[in-house]
């Protein structure tokens, strides 16, 4: 009877660690839109509620690739600067005069073959995630500047309408691109809880010995990882270029700390093995409420990444905390 | 005709002769206990057998024909499974999705391949009732005892219908309870036909659950004995070296 009360308040106990991170968050979220919508007319206006969604969309989609990553146990340093890569691929095709498809093609596949390079050295020749994204991170940036010659793109070619039309428009009122952010959440949760892919992304994040042995191919799907996290950060690259209506070779600096850090935030666990699509989400909410609410109180914008900083300091203080007390 | 037969299997590993000259063979239905110090050879037979690398020398066969493995999976594929010491279990995951890691079972929805939840909660269910544990599938692995890790590991072999199960030192760090449990889950296994291995550094359960011993020492097999014909006493000796046997 004791035993099973036991193990009935160790699963209670278990299950609210896991489940409450975004759950917290979204109050978190939700509690500070509620007084910012109280204090500041500003805030609740249409347009900066519009811009705040468009804002963090762009991070919440590289997000939900990193999170995949992170889930096998590795990182991806290199997306702030595969966006920008991307988004110089995609731009000087399309100003050669080719059309759309043409250039997402390219840049896609450029984002792709990043994210391949990355999986096959952290996959097949061991070496440290952590590394390996930092070298693609450098070599991204700097054959963005290589393609570019350092100059901004700014024409688009005989689809530009339609280019900014995607990046920049809505449907309904909504932006684009959070319809993009919540098709790949949709897509994204079904894989990670009904396909053979999802699961063998946890598994391989708690036990990669226990997954080789049972004949999971590991490789395989820690490279399909690190593709898809590419992957999104090239379609943010995209969309935000077609928003913008140009695009530098800085596109996507230091993206990758808000971008990790929306993920920590919404509960992935840095160890592996655990995360949701929803999660990095909602994480890449909360750091832009918080932005937002500052920049709006008047804090000097120069602090904003202290902020963020200590946020994400905070969130992984909170992790290990709650790990303490399931285990 | 023997379901596993060693064949003057030898390994080297540089100048340390891991095992040397190893002949046994094993039937259905049978249990062997597998014994000897740290370092005697034990782990590289039984990785050797589940597939982790070939012999130097010598041949395994199964079923009378030679085999030879590359992965553990090419072993798997011949129906043999290996439980680990450390399980090999994701604790992240339910005890069904561990039942069937890497060999999920999948349905259709609107045409696309999705994994069969349902199917796979049911059939485990079923394992663990034939198993006679308290093992609950929809439970997280994390959240288990000794002895529930144990069956889950154990329920996976099972799903193959394997021909030979070996089991690394599955009682060495769990409560006495659970060790019957354990070994009740391998009576389980030899009921059902299945040749079992146990590598195991306590007597009393070799002698509770084995048919026959073996003992390794630095590489060479120094007995191998009925356990009927045998005593704790000698196989302690022959395991130190105090007794000279063959």
């Amino acid at each position: 009877m004791h035993g099973q009360a036991g193990q009935a308040a160790r699963r209670l106990r278990w299950t609210l660690s896991v489940v409450t991170q975004p759950a917290w968050i979204t109050l978190a979220v939700l509690a500070i839109g509620a007084v910012m919508c109280l204090i500041s007319p500003a805030f609740r206006t249409y347009d900066n509620i519009y811009n705040d969604a468009r804002n963090f969309a762009f991070i919440a989609i590289m997000a939900m690739g990193q999170m995949t990553v992170i889930i096998t146990g590795g990182i991806d340093l290199s997306v702030g600067a595969v966006m920008g890569l991307t988004g110089i691929v995609t731009g000087l095709v399309l100003q050669a005069g080719y059309p759309l498809w043409v250039g997402v093609i390219a840049g896609l596949g450029v984002a792709l073959l990043c994210g391949l390079i990355n999986g096959i050295a952290v996959a097949k020749l061991n070496l440290s995630p952590f590394i390996v994204t930092l070298g693609m991170l450098s070599v991204a940036r700097s054959q963005a500047l290589v393609l570019s010659n350092n100059k901004m793109v700014y024409q688009f070619g005989p689809d530009e309408q339609l280019f900014v039309a995607i990046g920049g428009g809505d449907l309904f009122g909504i932006p684009s691109i959070v319809i993009v952010m919540v098709a790949i959440g949709v897509v994204l949760t079904i894989l990670l809880n009904h396909s053979r892919w999802g699961r063998y992304l946890y598994a391989l994040g708690s036990n990669e010995h226990a997954s080789r042995l049972t004949g999971i191919p590991v490789e395989a799907v820690k490279i399909s990882a690190y593709m898809f996290s590419s992957l999104t950060a090239g379609i943010a690259a995209i969309l935000m270029v077609g928003w913008l209506g140009a695009v530098t070779n800085a596109l996507g600096t230091a993206y990758e700390l808000r971008v990790i850090a929306s993920t920590v935030i919404g509960g992935v666990d840095l160890m592996g093995g655990i995360g949701t699509a929803y999660g990095a989400i909602i994480g890449a909410a909360l750091i832009e409420v918080v932005r937002n609410a500052l920049l709006l109180a008047g804090v000097d914008p120069y602090w904003q990444g202290t902020f963020v900083g200590v946020v994400i300091a905070c969130a992984v203080l909170l992790e290990r905390l709650r790990h303490r007390r399931s285990d | 005709m023997p379901v596993l037969e060693l064949k003057g299997v030898s390994k080297h590993f540089g100048a340390i002769h891991a095992l040397d000259d190893i002949d046994f063979a094993l039937d259905r239905g049978e249990v062997l206990g597998l014994m000897g110090d740290n370092g005697a050879g034990k782990s590289t037979l039984v990785k050797m057998i589940a597939g982790n690398f070939p012999p130097g020398s010598g041949t395994i066969a199964i079923d009378g024909g030679t085999v030879e493995f590359r992965k553990p999976l090419d072993a798997r594929a011949r129906g043999i499974e290996v439980v680990y010491q450390d399980l090999a279990l994701c604790n992240n995951l339910t005890a069904a999705a561990n039942v069937f890691l890497g060999r999920e079972l999948m349905t259709t929805f609107m045409g696309l391949p999705r994994l069969d939840h349902r199917r796979m909660v049911q059939r485990a269910t079923e394992l663990f009732a034939e198993l006679r544990s308290e093992t609950r599938p929809s439970d997280f692995v994390r959240q288990m005892s000794g002895g529930q890790r144990q069956a889950v590991a154990i329920a996976r072999t099972r799903l193959a219908a394997a021909k030979v199960v070996l089991l690394d030192e599955p009682t060495a760090a769990i409560s006495v309870r659970q060790v019957a449990e354990v070994l009740e889950l391998i009576r389980k296994l030899k009921a059902a036909g299945v040749a079992v291995i146990l590598i195991s550094h306590r007597m009393p359960d070799v002698f509770t659950v084995c048919d026959r011993v073996m003992v390794l020492r630095r590489g060479r097999k120094v007995a191998d004995k009925p356990i009927g014909e045998t005593s704790p006493e000698e196989v302690t000796g022959l395991i130190t070296g105090a007794i000279h046997a063959l």
